[in-house]
């Protein structure tokens, strides 16, 4: 084995987010020449742990050296600096610029202070074509282009910075099957020049492919690190496995049997990020939707609530096809649907407005009369719905932004509770909250579905999809790949399907429906 | 694709913008009184083409001072106010013998880039949105003309004043070579500069702007330092025209709105990160001879902001067509 010198060395890291511990004591030994293969599942810290190392966040504790002498980054420019390049997972290009003034944007050619545009051209292209992309324009505008363009453009961008350290977070998630091709031979190429790489992606064939060792993070921590090709992929998600299980889940109903599905959906698709998805929620039924992040589950919710246009595929309500064509039809008594959003600051909320605005606004034409606001109409519900999630506020008349993050998400909740829906989509309702507050949320969710609602129900957490759901599906690439019924709903078999392991379905139940 | 295609994606709204200006002043020189009686030679063509430039530069300086912060996706509501206290400022300290003219040129120029600035300074080290920092600084900036001019007065080099509003070789009109020399100083070394692309990157989407490690803040620091610099052009241009200093609340107002409006018509966003402070010259000029064409045609003045609000509303639609392809209706807020 070749015993080359570490490059980069992380040792102890820990980063805290509030209350959550993102990164516990982590360590990462990089070395030049050889591609790290970085696997964990959602939330065990890759990427606050790229983060670091990118220095666009700042470490709580622990101690990083670069070539043996301890680096810290103030900003990603800092940390560009000392050769560390990173191709982020939310593409970092500015749209409104040419392709060459983003490859070359934090430091172009100049000639007597001005850009040079034609050496600027220059650079762009060779990199452009180091990155094996040569088939884009570099006077293109990146607003553009294509996803999958971009990325390629983004790995171009990381190249021509000449890094000693190039990581790539999930960077092949948007490509074509012959773009990962081509980025793969680049990258290899960059291995043999004596790059060190950093890669990481939830696509196990390709870390199989590519890795020549590989470290599993779980919890914030790493907990193992092996040569690659000495574990099988079930015993690599062995390693995955082990979240703390925390939570207290309320006990599940009895199935619902004969009942009408409320919500069904056929072949559904929008352009090429949702395919040909087909569900059904029957009453008092909670339904997961599963898989890695960003794999479709928040798209089919939008869908679903008249967010997107152009989509395909027909949805029933009560078996009679309907289309739903904004949100305000999809929350009418018609329709009786909701929306919990995931990003509640942005989405749910509106911060600097009082508690009692929040909630009454998703159902004023409930508690108005025409045009005229009943108040006292309006409390009563208010009081109502405060009491049945036990949100703790000082008062109707404080400001949303007062109270804390899980007291937010209730509000959230209870907004759209106010207007008794029979439908209930929620896009991870739990993440950045307390454990309380969870347990509250979980036990809701039961009696809501005890009460007669359809519940869908897409959370980044396994735990609670094993805690809370009836049915999980398992998204991947915009398409259900799996639905795991009852007790076949373990993590093992979430993680699983959730890399879309061929071989791995082989040791677990076979899955029932499609 | 052809190269010109991505040049033109690049400049479409300053082309655009051009193209405008282009068909409302062809129209309006057909119809000149002037041109029917006199029919078309150089003399009619340069007095006609002097009198629309003394109108239009002054919108054109201070459009393009609003085009410079617009392209950082903030908004300059002192630019109006900048223009009037450098007019002030103007009719007191350029008089004099050509050493005093130059100097109080300078002071002039000075003070201005100074209000940009301090409006850059609050908007980044104070974290203020640029709508409200703008409002108070361009009160402030109002009173300190007040200050300077509680009653319209004063005076200005009259040989330079004539000088820059008059003929140069009796044919082309010194403000608009002034507004050429402008542009070729300030903004084409700005635009073609890594502060000046930072700018763009800051409007277009800061974040990415930072993760890729653009220097974002001087980048807008440079920004509004250059806007306040050109609303001091303008307030320079104010003085040479009127010969006095006059701090006229409405008209600093006036200016300030017309300003954006020139700088949409002008092709720049106003979400920020396209467009170009040519595309608001030309949007102000634009906008300048909507008023113009009322007066070939005759129309009662009080049509025009009627007419100005019609222009404007007609082209600023032209760049909503795009939301049609929008797929996910949550792009609509964006």
């Amino acid at each position: 084995m070749d015993e080359a010198d570490p490059l980069f060395r992380m040792e102890g890291v820990s980063k805290r987010y509030g209350g959550v511990r993102a990164l516990d004591g982590a360590n990462l030994t990089v070395v030049p020449g050889r591609i790290h293969g970085i696997l964990g599942e959602n939330g065990a810290g890759k990427s606050t742990l790229i983060k670091i190392m990118a220095g666009v966040v700042a470490a709580d504790t622990g101690r990083m050296t670069l070539n043996g002498s301890e680096v810290s980054f103030a900003s990603p420019a800092a940390a560009n600096q000392a050769g560390i390049v990173c191709i982020f997972q939310e593409l970092s290009l500015i749209p409104e610029l040419s392709v060459a003034d983003n490859i070359c944007i934090s430091d172009p050619p100049t000639r007597c202070g001005m850009i040079d545009r034609r050496a600027q051209r220059r650079m762009a292209e060779e990199a452009l074509g180091r990155a094996g992309a040569d088939d884009i324009h570099p006077l293109a505008l990146v607003k553009d282009l294509p996803l999958s363009r971009r990325q390629m453009v983004e790995i171009a961008k990381a190249l021509a910075r000449q890094p000693r350290i190039l990581i790539l977070d999930e960077a092949t998630s948007a490509l074509t099957a012959s773009d990962v091709t081509r980025v793969f031979t680049v990258l290899k190429r960059l291995r043999a020049e004596g790059l060190a790489l950093l890669y990481i992606s939830h696509r196990m064939h390709e870390i199989a492919e590519l890795a020549d060792e590989c470290t599993v993070f779980r919890n914030g921590k790493n907990v193992a690190t092996y040569q690659a090709g000495t574990k099988t992929d079930n015993e690599v998600v062995e390693m995955m496995i082990g979240r703390e299980y925390s939570h207290i889940f309320p006990p599940k109903l009895a199935a619902v049997d004969g009942g009408k599905p409320v919500l069904e959906v056929r072949k559904l698709s929008w352009m090429d990020r949702l395919r040909d998805i087909s569900l059904a929620v029957r009453p008092g039924e909670v339904i997961g939707l599963g898989g890695l992040d960003g794999q479709g589950q928040r798209e089919l919710l939008l869908a679903l609530f008249g967010v997107l246009r152009g989509c395909s595929g027909e949805i029933l309500i009560d078996g009679k096809a309907v289309s739903i064509a904004s949100p305000s039809f999809a929350k009418s008594d018609k329709i009786g649907m909701a929306l919990i959003p995931e990003d509640r600051k942005t989405e749910g909320l509106m911060l600097p407005m009082t508690v009692r605005e929040n909630l009454s606004f998703a159902a004023l034409d409930r508690v108005s009369h025409g045009l005229v606001i009943d108040t006292a109409a309006e409390s009563k519900l208010i009081d109502e719905v405060i009491q049945l999630l036990g949100i703790r506020t000082a008062g109707t008349g404080i400001p949303v932004g007062a109270l804390s993050g899980g007291n937010q998400q209730k509000v959230v909740i209870a907004k759209w509770l106010m207007n008794q829906p029979r439908i209930i989509l929620l896009n991870d309702p739990t993440r950045g909250i307390d454990v309380g507050t969870k347990q509250e949320i979980y036990q809701l969710l039961r009696k809501l579905a005890a009460a007669g609602a359809a519940i869908l129900f897409y959370s980044t957490d396994y735990d609670e999809l094993i805690g809370c759901c009836d049915r999980v599906l398992v998204l991947y690439d915009g398409a259900v790949k799996r639905e795991l019924v009852g007790a076949e709903i373990t993590e093992r078999a979430l993680i699983a399907s959730a890399l879309n392991i061929q071989g791995a379905e082989a040791g677990l139940q076979p899955a029932i429906g499609a | 694709m052809k190269e010109w295609r991505f040049w033109f994606a690049e400049q479409r709204g300053t082309l655009l913008a051009i193209g405008i200006f282009l068909v409302m002043f062809t129209i309006y020189l057909t119809n000149h009184p002037a041109i029917a009686n006199s029919g078309y030679n150089v003399a009619t063509l340069s007095n006609i083409a002097q009198t629309a430039a003394n109108k239009g530069v002054l919108l054109a300086f201070v459009a393009m001072a609003q085009s410079l912060v617009v392209i950082t996706a903030g908004i300059d509501l002192s630019v109006g106010m900048t223009f009037t206290l450098t007019n002030c400022l103007a009719s007191w300290i350029v008089v004099g013998s050509p050493l005093q003219t130059a100097g109080g040129v300078l002071g002039v120029l000075a003070v201005g880039a100074l209000c940009g600035a301090i409006n850059g300074a609050i908007v980044i080290f104070g974290r203020l949105q640029p709508i409200v920092t703008t409002i108070a600084t361009g009160a402030i900036y109002f009173g300190i003309a007040l200050a300077l001019r509680p009653f319209p007065g004063g005076s200005v080099n009259g040989d330079l004043a004539d000088l820059l509003t008059g003929k140069i070789f009796d044919v082309f009109p010194a403000s608009l070579v002034v507004l050429a020399g402008v542009v070729v100083v300030v903004w084409i070394p700005f635009s073609r500069s890594v502060t000046g692309r930072g700018a763009y990157a800051v409007g277009s989407s800061d974040l990415a702007a930072y993760m890729s490690g653009v220097p974002v803040r001087r980048a807008k620091f440079v920004a509004y330092t250059l806007s306040g610099l050109l609303a001091s052009i303008g307030g320079l241009f104010l003085t040479f025209f009127t010969y006095t200093g006059e701090a006229a609340l409405a008209s600093g107002n006036t200016y300030t709105l017309f300003s954006i409006a020139a700088v949409v018509l002008g092709g720049v966003s106003l979400f920020g990160g396209k467009g170009s402070a040519i595309g608001a010259i030309f949007g102000a000029l634009a906008f300048r001879t909507i008023g113009d064409l009322l007066f070939v045609f005759n129309f009662d003045p009080l049509w025009q902001p009627l007419f100005q609000g019609v222009v404007l509303m007609i082209a600023v639609s032209l760049g909503a067509f795009g939301l049609f392809r929008v797929r996910n209706r949550l792009e609509w807020f964006g």
